[in-house]
């Protein structure tokens, strides 16, 4: 196990390294991102420490976009340290970073504006190619910083991979201090957390709505579960599913209209679709077995879920009009807390062998199956939004942290805030 | 059948109260009440009657097996003075309010027909009393499947209070999942206690 970020920190930038511990530690601990291998085909880039300004935010803007890009499996960060440090264009000696193996460059430059606001330029680079890939600048406040780096990893990693970034979207997940639950969305680095529910009893299984602009989730305040909508912008939230029994398992369709959830108002946990102001109920799945954890197919056709019906709790599917469910699912006793991938064609799931919890990736197509994690107690898969890494959660030292890994399973990181409990992981737009 | 019934009851209340250290709610209190008038009726049957006070829950774990052999059914029966809420009588079945279930059952044991009986006698002489049924699982596995597992063994016991004529207009099976275990510890023992159904009174 290597922890490159540090590796690299110590090695680039000792003075800045220090100076954002010192600065940062009052305002938290910081999470830890430990990349795990990788793959053998990863596109190697330098990003050369931008220029600084006096007085700019910590950490250093190639420091958060860098951590980015290694998170994701397919770019490796080339050390960039060395007597040839551009800022602009022309001092490029594309020689030297052919002959350090980077393929991109990275450089920039921080600007301090009046008002206390920054200018902020970049460019990538072809290094074979001697061309210039993209450039971009943004007028920033303070409080931008962080989003100014993801977006400059957005850049780049679209431009290397031809895939859209995910380091600007957002996560939920829940966190557990002694009684106290909170519901929190940060950063797709796990960075910048905001809480958007605190209660004294449990809260699961939040979904970001497709536009990002709503979660559902589960709260248990009102002595069982209830379904919630809130919305993000204002903090005002309903009570969509509250009927006799218990309320869960809630999922967005693709239209933002409607959920799925699994109620036990009729019998025991079935699936059903209501709209998200709380009307038209209508039941979708039938029998007196186990039927939960409901997932929409990304054009909204079919449902994947959880059920008990053939003995063990395996993954089935049903078309969203109903209809007879088929089975997904035939290896292993226990297949549970389906995802789909944005583009339709995997499942993530978990999967118990042997008494270990992991997380397995499945190509609907061929039934391939890949088991993505080596850890023992991990729930909650959740696709990126560009489809390239499952977000899950699992135990480690006792506690629950936040993880993220490449579809190949060579690419694991770890978002966890020191001395909390994180569970319940949602990816979002 | 009640002779086998109480010493398993009781061991089973009691080792529930010695390892859970009084971390959850309200359906914890009441076990320990019921833990305080065991030891003291065992005080007054002319056992060791030095555990008293704050000490008698740790001692009486430890002296089971006397409070168990001193503690017959009929003894309790018999003492039969209680004149507070009947669901509260220590002597009464109703006192047992969590239903224990055996690994991936959902079938509620025999050993509960006696509360169960009592808990239905008392719905049925008061229509207006209403019943909030919540099940619970161990922490392995999906929150999400484990609220499930939960919600089955709330229905098995709801179930078994409608075959014994209870309204399900009193009756509400919901369930916890793994969300709220009473004994937090991750031992094959603290799993155990936390598969059950609770059973609570809309009205306490």
């Amino acid at each position: 196990m290597i922890s490159v970020p540090i590796l690299r920190a110590v090695l680039l930038f000792p003075l800045f390294c220090f100076a954002m511990l010192s600065a940062s530690l009052p305002v938290r601990a910081a999470m830890e991102i430990q990349v795990f291998g990788g793959a053998a085909n990863k596109i190697a880039v330098a990003m050369v420490p931008f220029q600084t300004a006096p007085g700019q935010p910590m950490p250093a803007l190639t420091q958060i976009a860098g951590d980015d890009l290694n998170r994701s499996g397919q770019i490796k960060l080339v050390d960039a340290s060395g007597s040839q440090q551009p800022v602009e264009l022309a001092q490029v000696d594309y020689g030297i970073w052919r002959g350090k193996g980077a393929e991109a460059l990275v450089i920039g430059q921080v600007t301090a504006l009046p008002g206390g606001r920054f200018e902020v330029r970049f460019r990538l680079l072809d290094v074979v190619k001697k061309t210039q890939l993209a450039g971009y600048s943004y007028n920033i406040s303070p409080n931008q910083w962080r989003a100014t780096a993801h977006q400059i990893a957005d850049v780049v990693y679209e431009k290397l991979t031809g895939t859209p970034g995910v380091f600007s979207s957002r996560i939920a997940y829940v966190q557990k201090q002694g009684k106290r639950f909170e519901l929190r969305v940060a950063d797709a680095d796990g960075q910048n957390p905001r809480t958007v529910v605190r209660s004294g009893e449990p809260l699961i299984s939040p979904m970001f709505s497709p536009d990002g602009a709503r979660l559902v989730y589960v709260s248990f305040e009102d002595k069982k579960p209830v379904v919630y909508v809130q919305s993000l912008q204002d903090g005002s939230r309903r009570k969509t599913a509250a009927f006799k029994g218990s309320n869960s398992a809630p999922a967005w369709a693709p239209d933002g209209k409607r959920l799925a959830v699994v109620l036990t108002r009729d019998e025991a946990s079935q699936i059903y679709l209501i709209d998200i102001d709380g009307g038209g109920l209508t039941r979708l799945t039938q029998g007196g077995n186990i039927d939960t954890e409901p997932v929409f197919s990304p054009d909204g056709q079919t449902v994947y879920f959880t059920s008990d019906r053939g003995g063990s709790p395996q993954i089935y599917r049903v078309a969203a009009s109903g209809g007879e469910p088929r089975r997904v699912t035939f290896s292993g006793s226990y297949n549970v807390s389906p995802a789909i991938s944005p583009d339709g064609k995997h499942l993530a799931y978990i999967s118990r062998d042997g008494g270990r919890f992991s997380v397995v990736l499945h190509e609907l197509a061929s039934g391939q199956t890949r088991v993505l994690t080596d850890s023992a107690r991990d729930e909650s898969p959740s696709f990126a939004p560009n489809g390239q890494a499952v977000l899950y959660a699992t135990v480690q030292g006792g506690r629950g942290i936040l993880g993220t890994v490449s579809l190949d399973g060579k690419t694991r990181a770890r978002l966890s805030e020191s001395g909390v409990d994180a569970r319940e992981p949602a990816w979002g737009p | 059948m009640n002779k086998i019934f109480w010493p398993v009851l009781l061991a089973l209340t009691l080792s529930a109260c010695g390892t859970t250290g009084g971390t959850q709610a309200t359906v914890e209190d009441r076990t320990g009440g019921k833990t305080d008038a065991t030891a003291t009726t065992a005080g007054q049957a002319g056992s060791d009657a030095k555990p008293t006070g704050g000490v008698a829950e740790t001692a009486a774990l430890s002296g089971t097996g006397v409070a168990g052999s001193s503690l017959n059914g009929k003894q309790l029966e018999g003492s039969g003075s209680y004149s507070g809420d009947p669901r509260k009588n220590p002597a009464s079945p109703m006192s047992t309010r969590s239903i224990f279930f055996d690994y991936d059952s959902f079938v509620v044991k025999d050993e509960y027909r006696p509360a169960l009986e009592a808990h239905a006698g008392y719905l049925l002489s008061k229509r207006e009393a209403r019943v909030i049924l919540q099940g619970n699982t161990d922490e392995r596995g999906s929150r999400e499947y484990n609220l499930a597992l939960g919600q089955k063994r709330a229905e098995a016991v709801r179930k078994a209070l409608a075959l014994l004529g209870v309204s399900d207009a009193q009756m509400e099976a919901v369930s916890f999942g793994e969300e709220k275990p009473r004994n937090e510890a991750d031992t094959e023992e603290a799993f155990a206690q936390n598969r059950r159904t609770d059973v609570v009174y809309a009205d306490e």
